[in-house]
């Protein structure tokens, strides 16, 4: 059995001019500790698909599992990183932002800094325990997101293109510096992007989605070692096979890092 | 709140639900009044309040008396807003003059206007000119404050860019630092006037003018009219809302929020 | 941080232009072209406000201010946060309060003296009730808005943690409404501030900073008005900059929250 699975999943918006599809009938599957990218366009549906798996949105076709039971709302199993930096709490240093959720746990003080003092280091930013979010990078802030969704222990780690917002060398650092948190935590991870080389350079599998509806075109594995040489031919084919596969309406969109949804 | 699309009976559902809570205070209102635990002289039911209210405006005497205070409300501010804006600009695009007002000001503005209108009056007498003066004077500090913010906070790259493109310093000023100033000058005039509004009522109890909301509402005191006090604190609210609503509201609609430098 | 010298450049300029216009005015008043009762020199003013201290009656008169203005104020954040927070979280409070609260605020709680001094009487209750008035209506709308502009992001966040109604209210929503909080309870001051000066020139008949200037006007003792408002100035500055600047300072500027500061 899959870790999830994604049965036949849509979800239609009601707006005043009419019924819009937003996801139509996505069907695919996730390994435990597989890192797989939803990668399409803006308007292809797949953040909407995230929030669906994250139990933010309810389908209204079709279902979601996660180790064979129905997501029915959000929960411990899952952590969310978003995109938007302002997702930290402002009011809590990067340690009580980390802390959280064993608090919420109710883990006892000691032990729940302790951990938190853990996963920042992880993320490399144990020197920054103690700074309020506002005194942070854009980086940085991303950086406390990510151990803040680990602090807990899920499972799977949703990700809606955390780092769509940041300059492209920060962006280059900050996808490493994911390899590795991935590659020691062995999460399975659901990654939203529209960044093509951003794909190719984290996923297993990358599924790729297209808009007006939001349906999923084709599903391409990434046979490629890592870590992973974005100079490399292989990994250029592999851009130019997503390329091709998003069609050339997308084209221009995709390959351009800054324009989100 | 109706949005602009909803229909007929969607406006009559928001005037529904706006008008629920008056009713409901209303009642219990009637209710006290009725039960006779308070002399009806001190606590009367609203429809002597109403009856007041129509009987005051038919006889043109509460209309006299609005139409003073708002004179006044004027005036006084009308002062104030060429006064507070000049004082401001200056101060935002001359040290010297942030040297030399800014500390004054600084000293001035802790003090709560009401504070000074006994001082105003033994300098200046009682009646109509003391309590203009001081309402101009209250309602400047904001206006001031406000102003040169603004003028500070005009972004240098639009100075830059106009003066690249040949704007003389009257051009600068006219077409750049007062559009690019004017979100925190409308603020300031705004909070300018609603600290004038909320003197304005009591320095007119003191100052012994003898037409104006304020004294209307003293002076009934001494009857024990109750229903006429009530029914001028309903003008003065109405006069409040109004300015409120509708002419700041309305005029930052026509400028700053259309030139989308603030939130409607 | 800052360097020493502008800090101290500007402090030096105010100096300077203060003690100008002190001897403006000082020259102004010694000239005699006005007469002495009205516009006392400083060194009177200064000798009135000293000997006022000494004999305790000035303390008085700010102590019976401060207890007004205090209670007042305590009145108004102990109904109107709770009852604001209420309205920015439930639909039907909202609903029933928001077009009772647009009504009466519009109304400056001054107006209400001369009705309050019929119900009430002269003195303490009345003054109380129209600092009440005066710093409710701020603390209510800020707290009101508070709630209601707190982030959903952190909401949803909060929620995937696994947060409860109760650790989101009081982890995520009050720290989350605390810079429109804190600016209404600033605004409450304010107003609360000009309301006690303002009835107790009015509604009171033996202590308070408010009567003290009411009742010099009638001795035409300008040194008495005039001290008395620097004492009032003095109080004011203090809580504003003291007291809620530090406030400030560890709270939402800490957390780098601040926002620009409206009405």
């Amino acid at each position: 059995m899959s870790h999830i699975e994604v049965r036949d999943v849509s979800l239609v918006y009601d707006t005043p001019a009419g019924r819009v599809p937003g996801v139509q009938a996505a069907n695919f599957d996730i390994e435990a500790s597989e890192f797989l990218c939803l990668l399409g366009p803006s308007g292809c549906g797949k953040s909407t698909l995230l929030n669906i798996i994250a139990g933010f949105l309810s389908p209204t076709g079709g279902e979601i599992r996660i180790g064979g039971k129905a997501v029915t709302g959000h929960g411990l199993d899952r952590g969310v990183v978003f995109q938007d930096f302002a997702q930290l709490f402002p009011w809590r240093t990067a340690l009580g932002n980390v802390t959280f959720g064993l608090e919420m746990k109710g883990v006892p003080k000691q032990e729940r800094e302790e951990i938190a003092l853990k996963q920042l280091q992880l993320v490399k930013l144990e020197k920054f325990a103690n700074a309020y979010p506002h005194h942070l990078s854009g980086g940085m802030q991303q950086r406390v997101a990510i151990a803040r969704a680990l602090a807990y222990n899920p499972a799977v780690l949703l990700m809606d293109e955390p780092f769509a917002a940041l300059d492209a060398f920060t962006r280059d650092d900050m996808q490493r510096l994911l390899a590795e948190v991935w590659r020691e935590t062995r999460k399975t991870v659901i990654y939203v992007t529209h960044n093509v080389a951003e794909a190719v350079y984290l996923a297993d599998r990358v599924v790729v989605m297209t808009p007006h509806p939001g349906t999923v075109k084709i599903e391409v594995p990434i046979r490629l070692p890592r870590p992973r040489d974005p100079l490399s031919v292989e990994f250029l084919e592999y851009q130019k096979e997503l390329l091709r596969q998003l069609g050339p309406a997308a084209t221009g969109q995709a390959t351009n890092g800054k324009a989100n949804d | 709140m109706a949005s602009a699309t909803a229909g007929a009976g969607g406006r009559l559902r928001a005037f529904a639900l706006n008008a629920y809570p008056f009713v409901v205070v209303g009642a219990l209102w009637e209710m006290v009044a009725r039960l006779g635990i308070f002399p009806p002289r001190l606590f009367p039911p609203l429809e002597e309040v109403a009856a007041a209210l129509v009987r005051l405006t038919v006889a043109g005497i509460l209309p006299h008396h609005a139409y003073e205070t708002l004179l006044r409300l004027f005036a006084g501010f009308a002062i104030a807003a060429v006064a507070g804006v000049a004082v401001g600009i200056a101060m935002g695009r001359s040290r010297r003059a942030e040297d030399i007002f800014l500390p004054l000001v600084s000293i001035g503005a802790p003090i709560p206007g009401v504070a000074y209108a006994p001082l105003f009056m033994l300098w200046f007498g009682l009646g109509s000119f003391s309590t203009i003066l001081l309402v101009g004077f209250v309602s400047a500090f904001p206006i001031i404050f406000n102003t040169w913010t603004g003028v500070k906070a005009v972004k240098e790259i639009w100075v830059r860019s106009a003066q690249a493109m040949g704007a003389d310093n009257r051009q600068l000023f006219r077409q750049v630092i007062l559009p690019g100033a004017l979100p925190y000058i409308l603020t300031g005039l705004r909070l300018g006037v609603a600290q004038a509004w909320r003197i304005l009522v009591v320095v007119e109890m003191l100052a012994a003018v003898p037409w104006g909301l304020g004294w209307l509402i003293f002076g009934a005191r001494e009857f024990l009219n109750t229903d006429v006090m009530l029914a001028g604190i309903f003008v003065i609210g109405l006069i409040g809302l109004t300015l409120e609503k509708h002419v700041f509201a309305r005029l930052e609609r026509y400028t700053v929020v259309r030139w989308g430098m603030m939130a409607s | 941080m800052n360097a020493p010298s502008p800090g101290t450049r500007s402090i030096l300029r105010a100096t300077v232009t203060i003690l100008a216009a002190a001897a403006i005015y000082e020259i102004i008043a010694r000239s005699g072209i006005f007469p002495r009762a009205l516009l006392p020199t400083l060194t009177t003013v200064a000798d009135t406000l000293v000997s006022m201290i000494a004999d305790g009656s000035m303390l008085r008169h700010a102590g019976y201010t401060l207890y007004r203005m205090l209670f007042g104020f305590s009145l108004a954040i102990v109904i109107g946060l709770p009852l604001g927070i209420l309205m920015g979280r439930f639909r039907a409070v909202e609903q029933f309060f928001l077009p009772l609260a647009s009504a009466l605020m519009p109304i400056p709680s001054l107006a209400w003296v001369p009705v309050f001094i019929l119900w009430f009487g002269l003195g303490n209750t009345t003054t109380v009730l129209i600092v009440f008035y005066a710093a409710m209506f701020p603390m209510l709308l800020n707290a009101w808005s508070g709630v209601r502009s707190v982030n959903q992001i952190w909401l949803r966040a909060a929620g995937v943690m696994g947060a409860d109604e109760n650790s989101l209210f009081w982890k995520v929503i009050i720290p989350g409404a605390s810079p429109f909080i804190i600016t209404g309870l600033r605004q409450a001051f304010q107003r609360a501030w000009i309301a006690v000066v303002g009835a107790e020139l009015i509604a009171t008949s033996d202590w308070g900073l408010g009567w003290v200037i009411y009742d010099a006007k009638e001795f035409l003792n300008a040194d008495v008005m005039i001290a008395s408002l620097a004492v009032i100035g003095c109080i004011g500055f203090v809580f504003e900059r003291l007291v809620f600047g530090s406030l400030e300072r560890n709270t939402i500027l800490r957390w780098g929250m601040a926002r620009v500061a409206k009405g």
